[in-house]
């Protein structure tokens, strides 16, 4: 579960205003798009949630952890309730498929065994078994983000959250990638994808946040930012 | 930390050095560089101070016994008392008949017919412990009974002693200056060689991981480059310094030089090569990531 409320966020670095009173809920279970163009807030967003930046007001909640409040020390343990998926997928390029997502199993400190059993599920789960030998670069770009997928859901988060995962993808990569986190979502794990791909959250009959100027301007299920639809 | 994340931790700092194999090998080449450069300043400025602390022993004062003492035996009972004087290292007794000998055999003998023992005196070869206390020890050499006056060239000990002091302050200032140069240099290397995986890091934050886990692998490296590199430089050290004292030796001119062999100080060398290039190492590396582990 995401809640925001009434969360502002000024870059002291700028003192650019990214955020300005943004609210919303995400419960466990849902598939939610966040969307809007460039500079309209999204990337602040994911921030705030995986906690690499702190909210200059207002309060957000992620998976029971009160962001303004968490002590350095706990973001590790938060971060293992989120999968997250990058654009440019940022796996490991020197470790070959199945060490890029063992390697996240590691790091909660899951036995060999655990891993053994886990990674060849997950690995099929997203279609890549018989690809576990290959490193990063000898593998497609939709391939690749299945790849930070299967990573992003080895520890069995509660929520996923995708910034632009398509972003590198051609089309019809980019539409199995979404029946991908369909199923993903199907199994109960929550779903928050960040895109500016209009054709794609249309062809999704999905919740719908959508963002710009830094302020929630629409939320439903009325397609990308609702009236425009 | 479980026992078998303790070993792939491990096992992931050594993949790590043969991954970015390159990067491993400048942070060894450079460690070992800078190692090679501050031993060698510091094992030259131990020889030039023994050298000076040789020339130092060479200067001698020589204490005379009245010349109303004409005894041997009872000249020679002066000794006990020169040798309890505050600083005396050692005093040597030189009867006048030796030291007549002595002064024959440095000159002319047949200009010198007709002199006799009686125009010498008995007398006391005095080395000291410390030579910048030349002038007391010759006050004091005087006060003692039976002791007619001391000689000594205090001018040369006050010259020794300058140039001794000037040595010492200045290969500590060049090797203190040096110890920092290295650490600065090497500590740059690591973080050069550590700044291509800043991604790697932030990947690692991202799924969860804690600061002592993404750690443990570069204290693991630092640790085993630390080590290459000190042992790598006290071997090549070794051979430096052998060759070069074998040449210098060997050479008619500095033949008489008194150098210390390397054996004598290796144990030294190789603590604190070992000793720095782990510090450094370990230091570096982890401090090199510092910056990386504040998302």
């Amino acid at each position: 579960m995401v809640q925001f409320n009434n969360v502002k966020m000024v870059y002291s670095s700028s003192e650019t205003e990214a955020l300005n009173g943004v609210s919303f809920r995400i419960d466990d279970g849902e598939f939610v798009f966040l969307v809007g163009p460039s500079g309209s807030g999204k990337t602040t967003i994911m921030k705030l949630i995986t906690g690499e930046i702190t909210a200059t007001s207002g309060r957000i909640i992620v998976n029971d952890f009160d962001m303004r409040k968490i002590k350095r020390r706990k973001i590790p343990q938060m971060r293992r309730t989120l999968g997250v998926i990058f654009q440019d997928f940022r796996l490991i390029d020197n470790m070959n498929v199945y060490d890029n997502v063992a390697f996240a199993m590691r790091v909660v400190g899951a036995s060999n065994r655990a891993i053994r059993k886990r990674v060849p599920y997950v690995l099929e789960l997203v279609g890549l078994d018989g690809r576990e030998r290959r490193l990063p670069n000898e593998l497609s770009g939709g391939e690749q983000q299945r790849v930070a997928i299967a990573r992003a859901l080895v520890n069995n988060p509660r929520m996923i959250v995708a910034d632009e995962p398509t972003g590198n993808l051609d089309p019809v990569r980019s539409l199995e990638l979404m029946l991908l986190f369909e199923k993903i979502n199907s199994m109960g794990t929550t779903i928050l994808v960040v895109t500016h791909e209009k054709e794609l959250v249309n062809a999704f009959a999905k919740r719908v946040i959508s963002i710009d100027n830094g302020e929630v301007i629409s939320d439903g299920m009325d397609g990308y930012f609702g009236n425009e639809t | 930390m479980r026992l078998n994340r303790y070993g792939y931790l491990i096992r992931e700092g050594f993949r790590s050095i043969f991954t970015h194999g390159f990067m491993s090998f400048a942070s060894v080449t450079i460690i070992m560089a800078c190692l090679i450069i501050m031993g060698s300043v510091s094992l030259l400025s131990l020889n030039i101070d023994g050298l000076i602390k040789d020339l130092e022993d060479q200067n001698e004062v020589v204490a005379f016994v009245e010349e109303d003492i004409t005894d041997e035996a009872t000249a020679e009972a002066i000794g006990a008392e020169v040798r309890k004087v505050e600083n005396v290292q050692s005093a040597e007794f030189v009867s006048r008949s030796e030291a007549m000998g002595k002064f024959m055999s440095n000159y002319d003998s047949e200009l010198m017919e007709g002199i006799d023992e009686t125009v010498f005196r008995h007398r006391f070869v005095i080395h000291l412990t410390d030579i910048s206390q030349m002038a007391q020890t010759k006050a004091r050499l005087e006060a003692v009974d039976g002791i007619d006056e001391a000689k000594a060239h205090t001018q040369y000990a006050k010259a020794f002693v300058s140039i001794r002091n000037v040595v010492t302050v200045v290969s500590l200032v060049l090797i203190v200056i040096l110890v920092f140069v290295s650490i600065f240099i090497m500590t740059n290397t690591i973080k050069l060689a550590t700044f291509s995986r800043r991604e790697e890091i932030g990947i690692m934050k991202m799924v969860g991981a804690t600061n002592s886990f993404i750690r443990m692998p570069f204290v693991v490296e630092g640790l085993v480059l630390g080590m290459l590199g000190g042992g790598l430089a006290y071997l090549a050290e070794w051979g430096i310094y052998d060759g070069l004292t074998v040449r210098i030796v060997n050479s008619m001119s500095a033949s008489y030089l008194n150098i210390i062999p390397f054996r004598s100080v290796a144990i030294y060398v190789l603590i604190i090569y070992l000793g720095l290039g782990i510090m450094v190492g370990v230091f570096g590396g982890v401090n090199a990531i510092r910056n990386y582990l504040k998302v």
